[in-house]
């Protein structure tokens, strides 16, 4: 065999390069099957950076929806509940410019807000069931529906749907529980910052 | 022993890759721009040259050489590139997405990095054994991945230095690979 190919050049490169280029596909055949990838992790990276609102402002169904798209090149700035904060976590993750909350989608509120249900204008109608993202209201068909405070999570999509507006989105108050110190305002923390505040 | 020793001195600073042979300049410039990507780059880079080091001797010596087709050994040295730098692509983006994500397009373009070909070309021209081959590799490798990360490091302080407007940029980053090149030649005559 090594003879024959010895006095046939053509022959020996052509068989030399083609079994070079088999052996080498199996391995590479192998290794895809050995190192496949499940799923894609980076969407799972960003899902867990996300607030799990599940509100659908960004114009997706919800927050893993969302991560698949950031995944595949939307653009980062499109969560108003999770606001500037999220935007810098992600574009830290990614490894690119942090740009500001796209206002179309919505503004970051200072303060979490909860939905309220006035209960002596409700008439019943489960709209605002269908549309919670959470869970977060309980009711039924002619009965007065009321929101879970602690399952809201402020995302304002009960809002529209409710035909008699009795639907409230009202700040989180204050509890002894929740109350922390206010952080200290960072134009005080510097001496050179306050002196030249004074002058 | 020694003989090591002074393969590795001579790749990583007599004949560095980037700044005394000039190979391998695309990520040089293209991927020092940030510190971690450089050491990231650097990784994948020592990883692909040691392996395509290895294999192409293993290619050379026992299925070009025997058959008398050492005029195969461009080609048949892309081929096995090609194969390393896709089996890496694999490995890096099962083990580690965030790299993989980081190192986006020039992680295939290691394949073209000429600095992979070069070194096994001039395994084959050296008439290395294995060891040698597999040395020369890795040394080479480490040498890339000092003055890519040295250079990130620099470029890193360029970006906020007070640069002058016509060398803002890619400019002054010439101008500094040019000054670290004329010191790396400094070198010669080490070994």
């Amino acid at each position: 065999m090594i003879d024959f190919l010895l006095q046939h050049p053509i022959l020996s490169a052509l068989t030399a390069l083609g079994v070079l280029a088999l052996a080498f596909g199996a391995l590479l055949g192998f290794a895809a099957v050995k190192f496949k990838v499940e799923g894609d992790p980076i969407v799972d990276q960003i899902d867990a950076l996300l607030p799990q609102t599940q509100c659908g402002q960004c114009g997706h169904p919800g927050c893993r929806p969302y991560a698949q798209s950031i995944s595949e090149g939307e653009a980062i700035n499109k969560c108003p509940p999770g606001g500037q904060s999220t935007i810098n976590e992600i574009a830290n993750l990614l490894d690119v410019e942090a740009p500001t909350l796209d206002e179309e989608h919505g503004e970051e509120s200072d303060v979490p807000n909860v939905a309220y249900i006035r209960e002596d204008e409700c008439i019943g109608c489960t709209k605002c069931i269908q549309a919670c993202p959470m869970d977060a209201i309980l009711g039924a068909a002619k009965q007065m529906h009321t929101v879970i405070a602690d399952e809201c999570t402020g995302c304002d999509l009960c809002v529209e749907p409710c035909p008699v507006d009795c639907i409230d989105m009202i700040p989180v108050e204050t509890t002894l529980a929740t109350w922390k110190w206010q952080a200290p305002d960072a134009s005080h923390i510097i001496a050179s910052d306050r002196t030249g505040a004074a002058a | 022993m020694t003989e090591f020793f002074v393969i590795l001195i001579s790749t990583i600073l007599v004949n560095n890759i980037v700044l005394v042979q000039f190979l391998g300049l695309c990520p040089f410039m293209g991927v020092s721009n940030k510190l971690e990507t450089a050491i990231g780059m650097g990784g994948a880079t020592t990883f692909v040259l040691t392996l395509a080091a290895i294999s192409s001797y293993i290619v050379n010596t026992y299925v070009l050489t025997p058959l008398g087709l050492e005029y195969l050994k461009t080609i048949a040295f892309i081929l096995v590139i090609a194969v390393v730098v896709q089996f890496t692509k694999m490995f890096i983006e099962k083990t580690s997405p965030l790299l993989y994500r980081v190192l986006g397009v020039f992680l295939p373009l290691i394949t073209t990095n000429c600095a992979v070909l070069g070194i096994a070309l001039q395994n084959t021209a050296k008439a290395h054994n294995f060891v040698q081959s597999s040395l020369y590799g890795f040394g080479a490798a480490l040498g890339f991945s000092l003055v890519l990360v040295l250079f990130s490091a620099m470029r890193e302080r360029l970006a906020v230095a007070d640069v002058p407007v016509p060398f803002k940029g890619a400019a002054i980053g010439m101008i500094t690979a040019g000054l670290m090149s004329l010191a790396f030649m400094g070198f010669s005559g080490l070994v």
